[in-house]
């Protein structure tokens, strides 16, 4: 069924008579790639200052971004039709992987989120961010869209499922990450408004039980001081008040490369991870920030365009969610440090030192370009 | 097949996505412009506020201690100073796992659990972001140790201050006094600002009476730091004024003669220049090192001196309260002398005791004990003070009453605070009527006059206030507030004179007489002290009761316990014709007089050549 709707011919495929570029014989989008490039030296740029001129540090990221650029050529490689056929065992083995944390898991801070393989550590919840909208969107393609409430029903579950199992590790963030991840599938396969407003209002009224029964007392703690950094000026409140004071002292122009006092003389903490927008902030002013957005703006851009012009609905709802994600970790990124929204762990992506969501995010990205480069293989 | 073109429309689902692309856009872009507001609001509009901000993070204003003044004796030998001292600091803020470090500082240097308990308790009163000493005094290794560590270590600090040091150690402790870290009460008292960076305050003695003299004036820097305090460069420094150097009139040679005189035994000497009222000698023992103060003494160590039954932290120079005893004698004659109740020549029969007209109770004179008679059947004032004869005093006392006792006694100094610039001082008590009533509700009773006559009963006198007196019999009436602070940073400290004592020439000559014959005279009761001497010295011997003996009782020194012994005192001055060095004993259960008057030999000896020969009689 699915082969079916992938061979109908699409409007607007009017260059499918071209021979292939090298380009699209390697399954790579080039304004994509170079954006992507360009976002990631910046964040190098940035990195140097923000680690104190350690280039130790900004090698150790440059050879995450090699790996992540190579994950993203080999995630290009791979066909939809392939990912399709492997999503329900990717689902069922991430699930599994999760329940196998629950029992084995190795973690810190009171957290049991990672799973250790002889010398191997790895995080499962982190596949899960693209595992998660890959089984939704494979469930999805073959049903007739707007999807029907039942389809709606079981999509859910297959959100719900792994969401909880993280959220109980306990990973509020990547938790509602993930659960973004698979609705985003839903939101672009056209759900009923009345769905997203029902959901929405749901969301307000079930704020106050939640913050009595389900949040932890440090969530909460985080919320508070997220609305009240003063409140706890040397605790938990001081790392907002430093990296506002960080991002409002950059001004229009920034201090300058190298010679940003908060960030400099350590009083912003976490600056080369979590809160490094507050350096480029701090350093590159108004203008740096405004650049930043921009490549964010027209990474997401051509993520949108790259859904829009997908050949397969599979295809066009991983483009949306995939592209949906990317803006989520942005906003409650740069939110979080300006102080807009509460502090979780969520890096700025492609900038933040680490290497994990690098891979994560890259892979995301590669499925992106295969994405793109389908429809040129239905000539095939 | 035609079903599934029914079911699913490409071209419906393509419009729909479209329409969902269309509104995600929407979203994206409305929260996008949130957040370039927030940066926008943060970095355009408020960034005045915020640049101040930043600015006040990393500038710290950091205050300089002053130095603290040194204090030197006449010769300028130092008695006070200061020396570097490392210690070891937590900046608790700066701290990730507070109690962790602690226990790993205990395992790289010696931490004793009262080392914690004064830590705790300073820790209680810091500033934020502030250094909190927990180790003082680390030796060469354990700061090498640390510095090695440094790293495991955030928010241990190891700083190096002056702290105060007393080179002389127990010898000084009484007449010096000593600082100690400023405590949660004095910190409330003192100027806040003026005392930001210091850590130490007089807590006795010259070191507090001369406080804001030492302390000096605070200075400030300002000073580039990061975020873990570390400072990075100076940009402006306003420099602290060091506290001035004192010089006291205090002799070192001359307290050690007094200090090494007085051995292990409980006493006070004080000597003073009765020219300049300058106190040459101030030592009460036992004494105690004055460096175990200065950064908070053990509480194994305080509670040695606190207990001890000698009361070693007990200033008796100045707080000590004594019957004087016979050596008031001198001033009591003086006072028959010019009120004209007697003359040098008038006499008094003395069979050994004295009895009040009408009253059968028999005063005895010291004598009759040892002569079982007095000391001549008629006395007259030379051999009355030559040797003490208390039956003269007696007569006299009753004659003169004792109001007008207290009158012509107060002039010495007696029944008042002589003003000596250290603290603590006492007032001792010059009895009267009005004071009997006054403090204790009383009458005054006919025998009590004749106590006090010779310095007992009520009477008490400071060893400070003694030797006030010896230095107004020794400059024939002038008056001084006694001083230890002879100069400050080189220039003179002039005393004004109080109102003189006014008195007949003759009547000094008189009263020198009989006090020179006390020393020199065949029957003086410290003749002895003559042996091979090249002055003459004026003085006057005493015995204080400690335990009241009753009427035909006899005191044998050998049977009583050693606490209930009389006290020996001993006033003196010389040399007699123009006299430069005046001196007051006390010896603490001495048994009689004869413990204290060497010390005085040895004491004017060494003022008047430098040292002495003078060895105690056997």
């Amino acid at each position: 069924m699915g082969d079916y709707v992938r061979q109908m011919p699409h409007q607007g495929s009017a260059d499918l008579a071209r021979p292939p570029s090298t380009a699209s014989r390697l399954h790579i989008d080039i304004p994509l790639l170079l954006l992507l490039m360009a976002l990631t030296t910046y964040g190098l740029f940035v990195l140097y200052s923000a680690s104190g001129q350690n280039m130790g540090a900004v090698v150790r990221q440059g050879r995450y971004f090699a790996v992540g650029y190579v994950i993203l050529i080999l995630g290009a490689q791979v066909s939809l039709q392939r990912y399709t056929r492997w999503a329900p065992w990717l689902y069922l083995a991430g699930v599994a992987t999760l329940v196998a944390v629950m029992f084995f898991g190795v973690g810190a801070k009171g957290a049991q989120r990672w799973l250790q393989i002889g010398g191997f550590r790895f995080q499962p919840s982190e596949i899960m961010k693209l595992v998660v909208p890959i089984a939704v969107a494979w469930y999805l393609s073959d049903r007739i869209l707007p999807p029907r409430f039942k389809y709606v029903l079981v999509s859910l579950a297959l959100v719900v499922v792994p969401a909880g199992l993280i959220l109980q590790q306990p990973d509020l963030g990547t938790s509602l990450l993930i659960a973004a991840s698979g609705l985003f599938v839903l939101f672009m396969a056209g759900i009923g408004w009345r769905y997203i407003f029902g959901a929405m209002v749901l969301a307000v009224a079930s704020a106050w039980p939640a913050w009595m029964f389900v949040f932890k007392d440090y969530q909460k703690q985080r919320i508070l001081t997220m609305l009240n950094p003063e409140s706890d000026k040397l605790g938990a409140g001081w790392n907002i008040i430093q990296s506002k004071t960080a991002i409002g002292s950059g001004g229009w122009e920034g201090k300058g490369w190298m010679t940003g006092t908060q960030s400099q003389l350590d009083f912003l903490p976490e600056s080369h991870t979590d809160f490094i927008i507050a350096v480029l902030a701090e350093e590159f002013g108004l203008r740096g920030v405004l650049f930043l957005l921009s490549l964010y703006l027209l990474i997401l851009l051509r993520g949108f365009w790259i859904g829009l012009h997908a050949q397969t609905s599979f295809g066009r709802m991983m483009a949306g969610s995939l592209t949906l994600t990317f803006f989520v970790y942005i906003f409650v990124n740069m939110g979080m440090v300006a102080g807009l929204l509460p502090v979780v762990g969520v890096p700025l992506p492609l900038v933040s030192a680490g290497g994990t969501s690098v891979v994560t995010l890259m892979a995301g990205f590669g499925i992106l370009m295969a994405v793109s480069t389908e429809k040129r293989m239905v000539v095939h | 097949m035609p079903q599934y073109i029914a079911l699913k429309d490409p071209n419906r689902e393509s419009r729909i996505y479209s329409a969902r692309t269309v509104a995600a856009i929407t979203v994206v872009l409305a929260l996008l412009g949130i957040i370039l507001t927030r940066y926008y609001s943060l970095q355009v509009t408020e960034f005045e506020s915020y640049r101040t901000q930043s600015d006040s993070n990393r500038v710290k204003l950091q205050p300089l201690p002053p130095k603290r003044g040194l204090i030197y004796d006449r010769n300028g030998v130092l008695l006070a100073d200061n020396r570097p001292s490392f210690s070891l600091s937590v900046i608790k803020e700066r701290v990730p796992d507070f109690d962790a470090t602690l226990t790993e500082l205990q395992q790289l240097v010696p931490i004793t659990e009262s080392h914690l308990e004064k830590f705790q308790q300073r820790l209680k009163r810091r500033r934020p972001y502030e250094a909190v000493p927990l180790r003082f005094r680390l030796t060469e290794e354990e700061r090498a140790i640390l510095a090695v560590n440094r790293f495991r270590l955030p928010g241990v600090v190891v700083d190096a201050q002056l702290l105060r040091h007393y080179p002389q150690g127990e010898l000084f402790s009484h007449a010096l006094g000593y600082v100690g870290r400023i405590n949660e009460r004095e910190a409330f008292e003192l100027d806040e600002t003026e005392y930001r960076g210091t850590f130490h305050v007089g807590k006795i003695g010259v070191e507090k009476f001369y406080e804001q003299m030492l302390h000096g004036a605070v200075g400030y820097q300002n000073v580039e730091t990061n975020a873990h305090g570390r400072v990075l460069r100076v940009l402006e420094r306003y420099s602290p004024k060091p506290g001035v150097d004192l010089t006291l009139h205090l002799d070192i040679e001359v307290q050690k003669a007094a200090f090494d005189a007085l051995g292990d035994r409980r006493g006070a000497v004080v000597a003073i220049d009765p020219l300049t009222g300058g106190i040459l000698a101030l030592v009460s023992t036992p004494g105690f090192d004055t460096n175990l103060f200065v950064n908070g003494i053990s509480s194994k160590d305080y509670s040695a001196l606190r207990d001890s039954l000698d009361v070693p932290l007990f200033n008796r120079a100045v707080q000590g309260q004594y019957p004087p005893g016979s050596t008031i004698k001198p001033m009591m004659a003086m006072a028959g002398l010019e009120s004209g109740l007697v003359t040098p020549e008038s006499t008094v029969p003395d069979p050994g005791w004295y009895r009040l007209p009408g009253d059968s109770h028999r005063y005895r004179d010291w004598i009759l004990r040892i002569r079982g008679t007095g000391h001549a059947p008629e006395v007259d004032m030379k051999m009355a003070i030559a040797e003490s004869c208390d039956t003269y005093f007696y007569d006299l006392g009753r004659r003169l009453t004792i109001d007008r006792m207290a009158e012509y006694l107060s002039p010495y100094g007696l029944g008042d605070r002589t003003g000596i610039d250290t603290t603590n001082e006492r007032q001792g008590v010059l009895p009267s009527k009005v004071w009997k009533r006054d403090t204790l509700g009383q009458t005054w009773y006919p025998g009590e006059t004749i106590s006090a006559s010779i310095g007992q009963g009520y009477m008490l006198a400071t060893p400070m206030q003694l030797a006030v007196a010896t230095s107004v019999l020794a400059s024939k009436g002038k008056r001084r507030v006694p001083r230890l602070l002879r100069e400050v940073n080189g220039e003179p400290v002039v005393v004004p004179e109080l109102e003189p004592l006014q008195a007949e020439q003759q009547n000094w000559d008189s009263i020198y007489e009989g006090m020179l014959e006390v020393v020199h005279g065949e029957r003086g009761t410290a003749n002895y002290l003559a042996k091979g001497i090249e002055y003459r010295m004026a003085g006057k011997t005493g015995t204080a009761q400690v335990i009241g003996i009753a009427q035909n009782a006899v005191y044998n020194e050998e049977e009583v316990n050693e606490r209930h012994r009389h006290h020996g005192l001993f006033i003196a001055f010389a040399p007699a014709e123009a006299p430069t060095i005046a001196v007051a004993i006390i010896v603490e259960n001495g048994g009689g007089s004869s413990a204290a008057t060497p010390i005085a030999r040895k004491v004017i000896d060494t003022w008047l050549f430098g040292s002495s020969e003078y060895k105690d009689p056997a």
